[in-house]
């Protein structure tokens, strides 16, 4: 099922006529009316009248975290302040918060876009959407409950948190589907399998996951535990929110609403542009965002684009899970090293929860890199000899596919934070 | 003849044992056995206890991961010479222990083995062919 089947099956011509014409009043209105994108065009000798088409985009020049850092808070705002009806921020716990405004027209807009992502994963007027992304400044909340309204769903607004509770109105309420963090997924798995709930019983069908990065291998563990379709949704404070991208149920890439938000894969290093397929940082420009419209923003999200179309009918440009960030990548001994590399490895010894934590240490000069992986009942034996073994067996599979060695410590059940939103997944304690 | 045994898995942290015993204690179990093996970073904790299922019970709510297997006891008089007595057996026989460890029984003068083996009931038959006295859980008070 399509949302929009208009707009998200585009023929390439028609795609490429639409975003030429937005990319072009996006760039007249920043260059007027933001003075910070004024002086970015003038300083590379840009004027939106260089801009034709959709092609001109890479001669524009990028926009960073640390631009919208500098114009805290409204300094990329786009209109007045009385047409801005909401704002948002990031989750962000260093420095100050990434904003975003919307006005009428951008909650409309988001609400367009999240009701495409819902329906991806199935939903309809008819479905009970139980939408546990939190509340608040965070995106998540609001921008799923958009969505879900837009669809005619009856959406419960339980946010984030309080797990029991969770349990108790997907079973009262019969929720058919659930939004939240993958890895809260998987928490809300353990504590009802703890409470002997048999999720074959429940009526949840899917759930849009997404929030934080995740793998193929953790999307199996969640499908089997909680028995529903479980598709990934991608978004970010600075472009919308939730509602940038979702999987489609062939799940061969997240279906990016690109006559809305334009994306493109650079080189970080050098910010030249690479061909679909390639893998380098995710780029997007919000071609149609009214109060914060961004050019080029580096989302710092490592991927790269699908070429081809997908079966399920719609043309919008796919991307691949996004494979790491730019900025939580690690770099041990010079190795680039992706937390989803080593998580890809844990879960799949049958048995291991991908309930595990990266612990990067600097030892006199040398980085050292150790991964605690939580026990479980499949595991354990009475025998030292065989729990050396999963030790080793891990440690030998992480060392081959990171080409680093590594110190792998099965550690006691629930030993590991839990959060009810996103995993802290790696402990840097280097001082570089 | 086996004797059910619990295996608890343990990160080397200071009270985990403690902790453990204690739980027992306050549920009215009793460690009838107990022996820990360990490496750097975890140990194992292995016991015979008097109620099997209680222990199951009261170790998983407070989130321990464990596991039953099965050991098989044998009684030797405590005196010089009553193990090796039982491994000759053993080595003859080319019955390989994985492990070992041992208790006293009072008032009696004798000591009780545990073993574990690869194949539990293939040692108990080849032990007693032999003679050698092989304890049932009932003797060691376990339910």
């Amino acid at each position: 099922m399509i949302w929009n089947k208009e707009r998200e099956s585009l023929s390439d011509g028609k795609k490429s006529v639409l975003q030429s014409e937005q990319l072009k009043s996006l760039v007249s209105r920043v260059y007027e009316v933001i003075p910070f994108y004024r002086a970015k065009f003038d300083k590379q000798g840009i004027h939106p009248k260089d801009i034709r088409s959709i092609m001109d985009i890479s001669k524009l020049p990028f926009t960073t975290k640390d631009d919208l850092r500098e114009n805290y808070p409204f300094g990329m705002f786009a209109v007045p302040m009385e047409r801005v009806v909401e704002i948002h921020t990031s989750s962000g716990t260093t420095g100050k918060p990434v904003i975003g405004g919307y006005t009428n027209s951008d909650i409309d807009m988001w609400s367009e876009v999240m009701a495409r992502c819902l329906t991806m994963s199935g939903t309809t007027e008819n479905d009970i959407v139980q939408n546990a992304y939190g509340y608040g400044l965070f995106t998540g909340g609001l921008g799923v409950h958009y969505g879900a309204r837009k669809i005619g769903a009856n959406v419960i607004p339980i946010s984030g948190g309080n797990t029991r509770r969770q349990i108790m109105i997907l079973q009262d309420f019969e929720s058919t589907i659930i939004t939240c963090t993958p890895s809260y997924s998987l928490y809300l798995a353990e504590v009802g399998e703890e409470l002997g709930i048999d999720f074959n019983k429940i009526s949840l069908k899917a759930g849009n996951f997404g929030a934080e990065p995740w793998s193929e291998n953790m999307r199996k563990e969640i499908e089997a535990r909680l028995h529903l379709l479980a598709l990934d949704i991608y978004g970010l404070t600075e472009i919308i929110g939730p509602g940038v991208a979702n999987e489609c149920m062939h799940k061969s890439g997240v279906h990016i609403c690109d006559d809305h938000f334009y994306p493109e894969i650079i080189n970080p290093q050098t910010g030249e542009q690479l061909e679909p397929g390639e893998v380098g940082e995710l780029v997007i420009t919000t071609l149609t965002r009214e109060a914060t419209p961004l050019i080029r923003y580096r989302t710092r999200d490592i991927t790269s684009l699908i070429p081809g179309k997908c079966s399920c009918g719609r043309t919008s440009v796919r991307m691949r899970r996004i494979m790491g960030r730019t900025d939580d990548m690690l770099i041990i001994r010079g190795v680039n090293v992706f937390p989803s590399q080593i998580e890809e490895i844990l879960v799949k010894y049958e048995g291991l929860e991908p309930h595990y934590q990266i612990v990067v240490d600097r030892v006199g000069s040398m980085d050292e890199l150790a991964v605690c992986v939580e026990m479980n009942e499949k595991l354990i034996s009475d025998e030292i000899k065989e729990l050396e073994i999963v030790e080793k067996r891990i440690r030998s599979e992480i060392e081959s596919t990171l080409g680093i060695k590594v110190a792998v410590q099965l550690v006691e059940p629930k030993s590991i934070e839990r959060s009810e939103g996103k995993a802290k997944r790696v402990i840097d304690k280097r001082k570089i | 003849m086996k004797i059910r045994q619990i295996s608890v898995f343990l990160e080397n942290k200071v009270g985990r044992i403690l902790e453990i015993t204690e739980i027992l204690g306050e549920s009215n179990i009793n460690i009838r056995a107990l022996s820990l093996a360990d490496t750097s970073d975890f140990g194992i904790l292995r016991m015979i206890v008097n109620d099997i299922e209680k222990t199951k019970r009261v170790l998983k709510e407070r989130d321990f991961i464990l596991k039953e297997s099965f050991v098989v006891a044998v009684e030797v008089p405590d005196k010089p010479g009553g193990l090796a007595a039982v491994l000759r057996v053993l080595g003859k026989e080319n019955i390989n222990v994985e492990y070992m460890y041992a208790f006293f029984e009072k008032p009696q003068d004798r000591a009780l083995l545990i073993f574990r083996f690869e194949d539990p009931d293939q040692a108990v038959s080849v032990l007693q062919k032999h003679g050698i006295n092989v304890a049932e859980e009932e003797k060691l008070g376990v339910r």
